[in-house]
């Protein structure tokens, strides 16, 4: 029980009268820094490095940390109200978040939503107050072949041929991978698909692009359904909240689910995005009425919502115990980290034992602070539907714009935004399938190097991928999950008679 | 609908028949160590090329199986084009003179337009947003907003 | 310029001219916010190093106004070297530089060179160290590499990118001695420690910071140092140089510099050398450089020219020998 008795110590620094404040100023920048599309934690953090500079170390990874859970908080706001995911991982919100909003229950959806964010990091956090080395020590064990596994997981647990046309459904597939490969491939250090130009050695950014496909694009289809005239009707108050709050109880399943995918995939980098994917996915294969989903259902905010803070809680945890950052804001805090004077690392916690459990003790406190703050203000936010459209909608795109920009400081990446929007129109009413794409061009990268690693390591032979126990299940458990629509009507079958 | 879904298709084999271009400029085989860089741009082309052709055959030859649904519905193409155009526009301006006056402009001008609002309301929207803006990214922020190459206005900021 | 703009400065300069009496006397001093490009993402060396150095000029108010770390990490650094080499006589504007300066163009093809670039000043150079994991049996480079001669293709050297630096010593290492490794490349220097730690490779050629709480911990094991001397610095001390250990005199260092846009004046030249000199001389620039292994090799002027050539040429040989050059 050091475990403990070390969290009181921390709990004792985080309580003080000072660090309280700072949370709550973090905890309200960062959900600021959140709602801003393109301005994801890592901006937020990185922006405010500066003035940690002047306070105590554990005080500053306090600040940071409570930016990251605000923005983390902040995020769903966006893609719930506008259809704009404010970062990564808010897209898979908007799938069920923004039916729910425009069928006038913003409030239900934003409750719903922030629950979710708290259950998911609250469960994080208690496992990585008792189990940090062993987590660790666990993720250790993932190489780039187990990398692999885990993309294809994913891929296979969101994306299903069921719906819809198969060649459209396979061409924004495509059209996703295809836009992941472009800019410099780390493998052969060469650029590729550039045809030559300065613009696209960048690569396709994804939240340029979600900004676009998502957020203009919806923008484009409500004007042109005639909705904007009449505006949204929400009923807001907190009876609302709190109603939604005992509601949420029955889906005590999504919740834990959702925790669970989300604090494993966190440890490796980029695990939230794939993460909130994975959960939404699983909720509805696993649902008795998936058709809901996509139409508005409250599990389909609850799933991603709670993996994504849940993997944004344990992303932390690689950075304190390893010193490798398990998301783009945990890198800038790791920075930080050395700018203080501290080195990150596995001797963190022996060395500065404050420190690191000041930064424990802290997520408990952000996060309540956290998700008290937000529910409070899940009324005001709801009512920003209620603004007149000439003024609502130039300013959505106004804020696109900012953050489109704000990505990586290019004018391009604003045109980019409003092509994505047009993309995002026609292929709606054409009926392709954005989300697969848009899965696509996150996980593109990362699965093709981890792949062509694997092959490296192996000199050509795909039998690593069944060399560790590990790869072996999840290569297995993604094709399971492949055939699964067509064993499940058999299985259902055999049980009914 | 039908037109759409085949000028689409069409558009989106012309991109695959590009990707497909560009990738042959790199290695595009499986090599000892595995695929080679321009493996995945080549055959994720040519399945997009295969894909898109499917869409666009089964478009001409099966035609009747579409609904009489148009693409937009009549009269709709107007609100699209209202917001599509002013929004380029905004963006066009943002090269010249910068992001924030753009902005102004552009969130003064649609407003008017399309939401008739009363012009102290639009002076105020129109001003105050991108000044709040100007002062959260570029000043505590610190991340400077795009100023546009006619330094003339943006010098003054 | 244009015209407008030109007539605009001169106003503007007249107009300061005539208010402040100090300034026809004064040096130039920077008018607005400051650009300092990072040519790598968020949380490379690099990086880091840029978002210490500009709070770091706020904080002891070396600068009347602050400095604004934007990345831009393109095409392996290629989309900030061009955006500066673009921005002729633009004096707010100054660029971190790795050794992506000279193996990007040589690697991807894109065009440009240091000369593009004005030289302000040399930072640090960065080690890199040969690391095993701590589980094997090596406890000296040559055994290590003894293993390695036994069955040639068979060890893992993991690596960040691909014609990079990591890379380039690889290969240094090879040819010298005759060896051949699997080359694997990773994205970032964190990933490939944490992949040594894991024992999915089996060495590699980290940074110093990129390893060292790895190494404190006792998971990865320093077996030489890829430079003439040791580093003195303690616990550091003790890696032997790869010379002492294999007989062989690998080194490569990489430099942590800055550089301005090209075409700017002598005196914001000046300034900004200046600028650099100050920070060098911090105590917190201390610290940082010791924490994180790099050695102080503060740099400038003709003597910074003087250490760029040779350092391209040795790139170019280098990379031209390991096949890593875009044909």
């Amino acid at each position: 029980m050091e475990a403990l008795g070390n969290l009181l110590m921390g709990f004792q620094i985080a309580l003080s009268p000072y660090n309280l404040f700072i949370a709550t100023v973090g905890i309200v920048l960062g959900t600021i820094i959140g709602v801003l599309p393109g301005l994801g934690g890592a901006n937020g953090v990185a922006i405010l490095l500066p003035i940690t500079f002047v306070m105590p170390p554990t005080s500053a990874i306090i600040l940071l940390s409570c930016i990251y859970w605000g923005a983390l908080f902040g995020g769903a706001i966006t893609s719930i109200l506008f259809n704009i995911p404010g970062e990564p991982w808010s897209v898979a919100t908007t799938f069920d978040g923004h039916p729910m909003a425009k069928q006038g229950r913003g409030g239900e959806a934003l409750t719903a939503a922030f629950t979710s964010s708290f259950f998911g990091a609250a469960f994080a956090i208690i496992l990585v107050t008792f189990f940090a080395p062993l987590i660790a020590e666990f993720s250790l064990k993932f190489g780039p072949p187990e990398f692999l596994g885990i993309q294809m997981l994913t891929f296979s647990a969101f994306v299903g041929l069921g719906g819809g046309s198969v060649p459209k459904t396979l061409a924004s597939i495509f059209i996703g991978f295809i836009m992941a490969a472009v800019g410099l491939d780390i493998i052969s250090g060469q650029l590729r698909l550039t045809f030559g130009t300065m613009e696209l050695m960048r690569g396709f950014n994804f939240v340029v692009a979600v900004i676009g496909l998502f957020g203009i694009g919806e923008i484009l289809l409500t004007v042109e359904e005639g909705l904007e005239l009449k505006g949204i009707q929400v009923k807001v108050s907190w009876r609302t909240v709190v109603g939604t709050l005992r509601e949420l109880c029955k889906y005590w399943r999504t919740f834990i689910r959702g925790a669970i995918i989300g604090t494993w995939m966190g440890i490796k980098p980029g695990g939230a995005t794939p993460a909130s994917f994975m959960s939404y996915g699983l909720a509805k294969k696993l649902s008795k009425n998936p058709e809901k989903f996509g139409n508005g259902a409250i599990e389909g905010v609850i799933a991603p919502e709670t993996a994504a803070h849940a993997a944004g809680v344990s992303a932390l945890l690689p950075m304190i115990t390893l010193g490798i950052p398990g998301s783009p804001t945990a890198a800038v805090m790791l920075g930080g980290l050395m700018i203080w004077g501290l080195q990150p690392g596995p001797m963190l916690f022996k060395e500065n034992p404050e420190f690191v459990w000041g930064l424990i003790a802290s997520m408990y406190t952000g996060n309540v602070i956290g998700v008290l703050i937000v529910l409070l203000f899940v009324p005001f936010f709801a009512a920003i539907l209620r603004l007149p459209f000439a003024i609502l909608f130039p300013s959505i795109v106004y804020v696109c714009a900012i953050g489109a920009f704000a990505v990586n400081n290019s004018t391009t990446d604003i045109w980019y935004m409003m092509l994505f929007g047009i993309v995002g129109y026609v292929f709606k009413k054409l009926d392709y399938p954005i989300a697969p794409m848009v899965l696509a061009l996150v996980l593109g990268d990362m699965a093709e190097s981890a792949l062509r690693q694997s092959l490296i390591m192996s000199q050509g032979s795909p039998a690593i991928f069944f060399a560790s126990p590990i790869s072996a299940a999840l290569v297995t458990a993604s094709a399971l999950l492949v055939v699964w629509p067509f064993i499940s009507p058999h299985l259902h079958r055999k049980r009914a008679v | 609908m039908r037109k759409a879904d085949i000028a689409c298709g069409l558009a989106l084999l012309l991109l695959g028949g590009l990707v497909l271009w560009e990738s042959l400029k790199l290695k595009i085989g499986w090599g000892l160590n595995g695929p080679e860089g321009g493996f995945f741009p080549f055959w994720l082309a040519v399945g997009l090329v295969i894909c898109s052709g499917a869409i666009v055959l089964k478009a001409f030859f099966l035609g009747s199986s579409y609904t009489d649904r148009p693409f937009v519905r009549k009269g709709g193409w107007v609100p699209v084009v209202k917001v599509a155009v002013p929004a380029f526009g905004m963006v066009a301006l943002t090269e010249a003179i910068g992001l924030y006056p753009a902005a102004a402009i552009y969130l003064a001008v649609y407003m008017r337009w399309i939401g008739r609002h009363r012009w102290v309301t639009i002076l105020l929207v129109s001003i105050l947003l991108p000044v709040a803006s100007y002062f959260l990214f570029d000043k505590w922020f610190l991340i400077p907003m795009p100023k546009g190459y006619w330094t003339v206005i943006s010098g003054l900021y | 310029m244009s015209r407008t703009n030109f007539c605009l400065s001169v106003l503007v300069m007249a107009l300061v001219a005539v208010l402040s009496p100090a300034a026809s006397v004064q040096a130039w001093e920077p008018t607005k916010p400051v650009e300092f490009i990072i040519p790598a993402g968020t949380g490379g060396g690099a990086d880091v190093m840029a978002r210490f150095i500009s709070p770091l000029i706020s904080k002891h108010n070396l600068s009347p106004q602050p400095f604004i770390a934007i990345n831009k990490s393109g095409g392996a650094g290629a989309e900030g070297f061009t955006y500066v080499k673009g921005k002729k006589g633009e004096a707010h504007l100054i660029i971190i530089t790795l050794s992506n300066l000279f193996t990007t163009p040589l690697a991807t093809g894109v065009p440009f060179n240091w000369r593009d670039l004005t030289p302000v000043g040399r930072l640090a150079l960065d080690e890199f160290v040969l690391w095993v994991n701590s589980e094997t049996p090596y406890k000296t480079a040559k055994e290590y590499i003894d293993a390695v001669k036994k069955s040639p293709g068979t060890f893992k050297m993991a690596g960040t990118g691909t014609a990079q630096e990591d890379q380039i010593i690889t290969v240094q290492l090879e040819q010298a001695l005759g060896l051949k490794f699997i080359y694997v490349p990773f994205k970032g220097g964190g990933d490939v420690a944490v992949n040594l730690v894991g024992k999915h490779v089996d060495s590699t050629v980290n940074n110093p910071n990129e390893a060292v709480g790895h190494w404190k911990a006792g998971r990865v094991r320093p077996l030489g140092i890829f430079d003439t001397e040791r580093l003195d610095l303690p616990d550091w001390k003790s890696i032997p140089t790869i010379k002492e250990a294999l007989g062989q005199d690998i080194h490569y260092l990489m430099l942590r510099g800055i550089f301005a846009a090209p075409g700017i004046p002598k005196d914001v030249q000046d300034w900004y050398v200046n600028l650099l000199k100050k920070v060098t001389e911090t105590p917190e620039w201390k610290k940082f450089t010791d924490d994180g292994g790099l050695k102080r090799a503060f740099l400038t002027g003709a003597d910074y020219v003087k250490w760029l050539e040779p350092t391209e040429n040795l790139h170019k040989d280098l990379m031209t020998k390991g096949g890593l050059i875009k044909k």
